[in-house]
């Protein structure tokens, strides 16, 4: 049995559907980015994996006992709550004891958490005082106190830096190496969906799913997107590019100033 | 100092004290999730609409405890109901339903106008008239509200962060709101006949905001929220009784001026943690 598995799901706020027909296999160590525009349907399918969303038709299997860690989006969180970075973490434990304070043990396991992904030192601060990757990392750190076989984050990338995306990436495939397995929406496609091991792109219904050579291809993500784009291959990596701006022979800026 | 111990002689005052420092303490407590909930409007709210089931259960000759808890509570549901119709929202959904519940209130009393004494103390609260009653029932909700709040602390800390990730991590958000909602509706209830329909809403809501001004920490601002509460209860009545000023009007009043000494303090300190903030926002990333 994987860890959780979509067949033939289809889910609607209202008579509007947002995911027509998916399907999606999910096994213990997988590591999966869903890739689509705005309004595709990348959050539903999180929320039906988690239970949040009943399908309207098709089904949805979890391992019994599956345990989920989700990392919400950082546009989504309430920054001036009164809370420090050890609180946030401990909300995992909402159901751990009556007791208010944390446990000797549940301490040691925040700090040991908190060690682990570079943020050992910030325990009692806000949430406020905190780069965007550290924020990022607390809300990461919250997940995996639920010791969860599978994580689920939406748009772990949205809105971070370039520095913030290439650690958050290192520490997601550090995750995964140890067993981990995670699922993941982005809108990034170079700076993210490039270097997953496995892609489903996603426009409503599931366009295309594989690795990354397998489904980033122009006429996959014309129909992902609605629009045009190219795909280059540069030093082994796929490179994502606007279709309109080498079908009108635009001249890159740089290259403009540069040659003058 | 003989004047200022002077009323102490009297049990009237000695309970009256008792009573405001025990509802402000309470009012305080529960004022923290009114005010990190975003819900300050509907105690404003429900405690007006709370005055109407208070109305409605002496025309039906229901205990007022239980007629206007039932109704508040009611009342704090269809509110929470209401607000999540986003084409409303909960601002609107709180002047539909509270203003209709407190002209409830209004009508009854001008149909039946042989009992409109009666509800002055819950219009304007009446500290030095309460009974023994009103201080049992206040020292009840106090327990339970403390106790609730105590044996589901991390449930309730995370529905009041973040309700639909905590769903997702298995806590019932439903069950936290409508729990909220009793502590809420039977802590209105409890502190109407003291501070008064119009004022109970400042109750909850200033210690609370004072205590967000000290404290980044959700365990301390409770802490502080209930002590800033309980002291404005106590500081007040005896500031109500020397100046002859009303007892719910003076309480609130001391919970402004702390506000504002408070607000002018920590100016400096909120511009330094804006600056920290911005400063570490662009610092490296450790590791």
């Amino acid at each position: 049995m994987p860890l959780a598995r979509l067949e033939k799901v289809t889910c609607s706020y209202g008579a509007r559907p947002v995911l027509v027909n998916v399907d999606l296999t999910l096994e213990a160590g997988d590591y999966v980015g869903i890739v689509g525009p705005s309004g595709s349907g990348k959050t539903t399918l999180l929320r039906a994996l988690m239970g949040q969303v009943t399908p309207v038709a098709g089904s949805v299997e979890r391992q019994r006992s599956l345990s989920v860690g989700y990392v919400p989006q950082l546009e989504t969180v309430n920054w001036h709550f009164p809370v420090t970075v050890n609180e946030v973490v401990l909300m995992a434990r909402a159901h751990g004891r009556l007791l208010p304070w944390a446990s000797k043990a549940e301490l040691a396991e925040i700090a040991r958490l908190l060690d682990r992904l570079g943020i050992g030192e910030l325990g009692r601060r806000h949430i406020l005082e905190l780069s965007g990757g550290q924020q990022q990392r607390v809300f990461i750190a919250r997940a995996l106190m639920r010791r969860p076989q599978l994580l689920l984050l939406d748009e772990p990338t949205s809105g971070v830096d370039f520095r913030t995306r290439h650690d958050l990436l290192h520490l997601l495939h550090d995750l995964n190496r140890d067993g981990l397995g995670i699922l993941l929406t982005t809108h990034d496609l170079n700076g993210v969906a490039t270097h997953l091991p496995k892609l489903v792109c996603l426009n409503t219904e599931v366009i295309a799913t594989g690795s990354p050579i397998e489904v980033l291809r122009p006429e996959v993500l014309e129909r992902t997107y609605g629009a045009p784009l190219e795909v280059l291959e540069h030093a082994g990596l796929l490179v994502v590019l606007d279709g309109f701006r080498t079908q009108t022979n635009v001249v890159p800026f740089r290259s403009h100033s540069h040659a003058s | 100092m003989n004047t200022l111990l002077e009323p102490f002689d009297y049990e009237f005052f000695r309970n009256g004290l008792l009573v405001a420092t025990l509802a402000g303490g309470l009012c305080g407590l529960v004022g923290v999730f009114v005010v990190l909930r975003g819900m300050s409007y509907i105690g404003h709210g429900l405690s007006h609409a709370i005055f109407g089931g208070a109305v409605a259960s002496y025309v039906l000759s229901v205990n007022f405890y239980l007629g206007a808890g039932l109704w508040g509570f009611v009342s704090a549901l269809l509110i929470g109901g209401v607000s999540r119709r986003r084409s409303i929202g909960a601002d609107a959904a709180i002047g539909v339903i509270t203003t209709a519940s407190f002209a409830v209130g209004l009508a009854l009393i001008s149909r039946y106008h042989s009992f409109t004494r009666n509800f002055e103390a819950a219009l304007f609260g009446n500290v030095l008239g309460v009974t023994t009653s009103d201080l049992l029932v206040l020292a009840a909700v106090t327990a339970v509200t403390v106790a609730i709040i105590f044996l589901r602390y991390r449930a309730l800390l995370f529905t009041t962060f973040d309700a639909d990730v905590a769903d997702v991590f298995g806590v019932r958000a439903a069950r936290a709101d409508a729990l909220l909602a009793l502590i809420l509706a039977s802590s209105i209830i409890a502190t109407m006949q003291i501070l008064g329909v119009t004022l109970v809403a400042a109750a909850l809501v200033i210690p609370a905001v004072v205590a967000r001004m000290l404290t980044n920490s959700f365990s301390r601002m409770l802490f502080l929220s209930s002590g800033i509460g309980a002291a404005s209860g106590f500081v007040g009545i005896n500031l109500s009784y020397h100046l002859d000023i009303s007892s719910g009007a003076t309480v609130v009043l001391v919970a402004a001026a702390v506000f504002v000494v408070v607000f002018a303090a920590t100016g400096r300190r909120r511009l330094g943690r804006i600056a920290q903030v911005e400063g570490s926002a662009s610092a490296p990333i450790p590791g």
